[in-house]
């Protein structure tokens, strides 16, 4: 592996060195290092490009690294990894994607990852984006996301794009069985002429499920984003979706929530709120000593922290 | 020490140039203690925040230890040894009660550092140290986070616009001795901009100030009397609105 690879490695796992547990790392499109353990299977898909990671019922405090990174441009790829989440497990699973482009050609990653959580299970999902190199070629990254939650089952799902890519389209869909919980932190910067769509489609199906989708953006130059965030309450159940976002220079944000109650016991709010930097937030942190562009700096990676 | 020579402020309303400051003139000695009152609407805040670099003067000059400071920009001011603590303290979305006393302070403090900062000021520590500065925090809490973040920069000159408005008055013997000991320790200016009696009582100095100029300005003991015996006095004294 080369600097490059490390560097983008580094951005998108915060990895220095093999992981612990079980892991796959592709690299420019081929899977360059795998671990399974006891309790982890990670297998090739035959069919498509792709992996299956099958995590045995009840495996406790174990995690999966599975980092995507890409540094060949012009590089194209779709790649489908499911997990299939055994009935009471907790772990950990760390995704992630970064791309290196110093060409004139665009390099481009889309990922399926479909989940299938079992009963009782708690996972946690990491995933972050980032883009780098000064080629005009561009840094495009489609990730979709499909997610169905056993009984009582929990998934907390925290989606980082805070550096130098230059499209995307997120799609995170989720299904919830009874007493279910989906908390979805997402955390999003785009700069230059940057484009970034995400949109949630989340659909509570079982008694006493909850889903919690929470986006915090900035837009800065003259990028643009749009947030799309649908929730369906087909049961007594309970939902929340909120997305605050920071608008600077000539950027464009829309946010567009969306509820919908089909069970009279479905508790749904939604919230969207955009604006640029308080003044009063920067002449606060000016007082302490910070010039206005310093000011501006720490309100931003505050906000997005 | 603070002087302010001829300074006014003018604001443009219904097409006139309305005057808040008038041609003030006056001495903040170094190491004194001096609050400012009088009348709501009267000129205080805006004289605070003319100090602070938050507003321009429209003519006159501002001096700290004889440099005229009226050009210089908040951050300048800020650098060369002037605080300032909202009357309304600002929220932030994700910033930490930590971040903020980390920036104030202008290093990387250990987390043990930061909270005596924030026992200092009656909080306990433990409980706040990892908060957001937002809308979860009370008025009150984030009235004392805001002077914890002056106490941490430990400079010259410290002001503080009304510290008192939205402390409950368990807290209020606590934020005096908070006042007292940056007097002894801090060894710089302190400038409370005061309604409440308690606080006129520990000044070494007192400024009235009543629709935009200086009514009187004299040490403690000459000026408090005539405050508390004048009809007015009620009104100043207690906070009334």
């Amino acid at each position: 592996m080369d600097t490059i690879q490390k560097m983008l490695l580094e951005q998108v796992a915060d990895l220095h060195a093999i992981p612990e547990g079980a892991y796959n790392i592709r690299t420019n499109g081929e899977s360059t290092a795998r671990n399974s353990t006891e309790h982890i299977e990670i297998v090739s898909k035959s069919e498509v490009s792709g992996i299956d990671i099958k995590i045995k019922p009840g495996t406790k405090n174990e995690s999966v690294h599975i980092p995507v990174v890409l540094s060949q441009s012009g590089m194209e790829e779709m790649v489908y990894n499911d997990f299939y989440i055994g009935d009471d497990c907790d772990v950990t699973i760390i995704a992630g994607c970064g791309i290196h482009n110093e060409g004139d050609s665009d390099s481009r990653h889309d990922g399926i990852h479909r989940f299938f959580i079992g009963r009782n299970a708690h996972v946690k999902y990491i995933e972050k984006h980032y883009g780098s190199g000064d080629g005009r070629g561009g840094r495009i990254m489609n990730p979709q996301t499909e997610v169905e939650l056993g009984e009582g089952s929990l998934a907390e799902m925290e989606m980082v794009q805070i550096k130098g890519v230059d499209s995307t389209v997120r799609t995170t869909k989720a299904s919830l069985s009874e007493g279910a919980k989906l908390v979805v932190t997402e955390r999003l910067m785009t700069h230059g002429e940057q484009k970034a769509e995400s949109q949630f489609d989340v659909n509570l199906d079982g008694e006493d499920s909850s889903a919690n989708i929470i986006s915090r953006a900035v837009a800065r130059d003259r990028s643009v984003q749009i947030f799309k965030s649908v929730i369906n309450g087909n049961a007594k159940c309970s939902g929340h979706t909120e997305c605050d976002a920071i608008i600077m220079d000539n950027a464009n944000i829309s946010a567009i929530p969306e509820i919908t109650a089909n069970n009279p016991d479905a508790a749904l709010i939604h919230e969207a709120a955009i604006g640029k930097i308080a003044g009063e937030q920067i002449i606060k942190l000016m007082t302490l000593g910070l010039t206005e562009k310093e000011a501006e700096e720490e309100i931003v990676n505050g906000f997005l922290k | 020490m603070l002087e302010l020579k001829n300074v006014s402020f003018e604001v443009p309303e219904e097409g006139m140039e309305k005057e808040i400051i008038k041609n003030i003139s006056f001495v903040i000695p170094e190491g004194k203690f001096t609050v400012i009152t009088g009348p709501n609407g009267g000129g205080k805040s805006t004289l605070a925040k003319l100090i602070a670099g938050i507003q321009k003067p429209t003519s006159g000059q501002i001096l700290l230890n004889g440099q005229d400071i009226t050009g210089l920009d908040i951050t300048e001011r800020a650098r060369r040894g002037i605080s300032y603590a909202f009357q309304q303290p600002v929220r932030f979305k994700g910033v930490t009660v930590l971040d903020l006393i980390r920036l104030a302070k202008g290093e990387n403090i250990s987390i043990s550092g930061a909270c005596e900062y924030l026992s200092q000021v009656g909080l306990c520590a433990k409980d706040y140290i990892s908060r957001e500065v937002n809308a979860s925090l009370s008025g009150g809490e984030l009235k004392r986070i805001e002077i914890a973040t002056v106490l941490a920069r430990g400079t010259k000159l410290s002001v503080f616009d009304e510290p008192e408005a939205g402390i409950d008055l368990w807290s209020f013997q606590n934020l005096i001795q908070v006042f007292e000991n940056m007097h002894r320790e801090v060894h710089g200016s302190i400038l409370i901009i005061s309604h409440q009696e308690r606080i006129l009582n520990i000044a070494d100095e007192i400024l009235v100030i009543t629709d935009g100029e200086v009514t009187s300005h004299g040490p403690k003991d000459e000026i408090l009397p005539k405050l508390l015996g004048s009809s007015s006095a009620v009104n100043i004294c207690d906070g009334r609105k």
